[in-house]
């Protein structure tokens, strides 16, 4: 569990010493993007739980959706429809839903 | 402890990413904060009235310098010519015109702007004015001198650069009866003005106060010729 969190203050870290930028109009999808990578990291975390972790699985897991999710944001304001609010739905409740499971492995042991 | 055993390289390195992600997140969204310029605005108005307060005082202090000044100095041909400038506030018999937008409703089809004031129409008003012997002229509280421009400013009139709305307040130092007359002439001004329905009042008056010019005198190209170098 502490390989992780020292992974995430890394991250961090290099995200506030790097002066990485992006524009504001693409800040929408930035956060969708985010929203999807903390769902696969909450997954992932589940599944080692649950010792049926794949290493394939979930690191192709957090890519594509990811992208996905900044891609699908990206056609619905192409097409005028607010994607934006579907994809943050959709991985807030499955961010939950991953959170409740984890909370009861946790407290099992 | 919550015992994940497996892939806690693979988590590690996603956090990585997260960690990455989540750091450029934030400063965007500070970024967004501190370009979206509401507090730009807010800073540039209140400047702008500490301006437009500082720029009244000075002005009125202008105007009493100006008066103490032709209160000690002063000639009667300086004062003639302070009164032709403008600078000095005149009384004396003349008119005051007052011009209105229409208030009739522009038919479907037809073209709103032939019911609004423009700044030709109050130009002719004033050649007029001028033409039939008008010693001194302001339009709302604005005395019109030798540079004053009357155009439109969008929907507003602007005189001496002081953006002004409709109704328009012309005030004339003159023969009242003559003002009147040549303002009310057939086929003139009036008139015209009044076919389209703008509404103009004209109030004859023994008494009109016009006020000073209160703006400053700047000459950046234009200097005196200098009469032995011919």
């Amino acid at each position: 569990m502490a390989l992780p969190i020292l992974g995430l203050f890394v991250g961090l870290l290099i995200g506030i010493l790097f002066p990485i930028s992006i524009p504001l109009e693409y800040a929408k999808f930035m956060s969708v993007a985010l929203l999807a990578s903390l769902d696969s990291v909450f997954g992932g975390l589940r599944a080692g739980a649950e010792e049926r972790f794949d290493n394939t699985v979930f690191i192709t897991g957090f890519f594509t959706n990811a992208l996905l999710a900044a891609g699908l944001v990206y056609m619905g304001e192409r097409l005028g429809i607010d994607l934006y609010y579907v994809a943050l739905l959709a991985f807030g409740l499955r961010i939950f839903q991953n959170l409740a499971i984890i909370r009861r492995y946790f407290l099992k042991k | 402890m919550l015992a994940v055993r497996q892939g806690q390289a693979a988590i590690a390195l996603v956090c990585v990413v997260l960690g990455i992600m989540l750091a450029v997140q934030f400063r965007t969204t500070q970024d967004i904060r501190s370009t979206i310029p509401f507090q730009r605005i807010e800073d540039l108005s209140q400047r702008l009235n500490q301006t437009e307060k500082e720029r009244d005082a000075l002005l009125n202090e202008v105007h009493t310098l100006r008066q103490a000044s032709s209160v000690t100095g002063g000639s009667k041909e300086s004062e003639l010519i302070k009164i032709g400038a403008g600078v000095v506030a005149l009384q004396g018999p003349g008119v005051i015109v007052t011009i209105d937008d229409s208030k009739r409703p522009s038919k479907p089809g037809e073209n709103p702007n032939l019911y609004l004031i423009h700044d030709d129409d109050i130009l002719k008003v004033i050649n007029e004015l001028w033409a039939a012997g008008a010693e001194a002229i302001s339009i709302n509280d604005q005395r019109l001198i030798a540079s004053s421009e009357i155009r439109c400013a969008g929907p507003t009139l602007s005189v001496n650069n002081t953006r002004y709305s409709p109704p328009y307040d012309i005030r004339a130092i003159g023969d009242p009866q003559t003002l009147e007359n040549a303002l009310k002439m057939r086929g003139g001004v009036i008139e015209t003005l009044q076919f389209w329905g703008i509404q103009v009042n004209i109030k004859s008056l023994e008494d009109v106060q016009v006020p000073a010019y209160k703006g400053t005198f700047r000459f950046e190209y234009a200097k005196p010729v200098k009469e032995g170098a011919k």
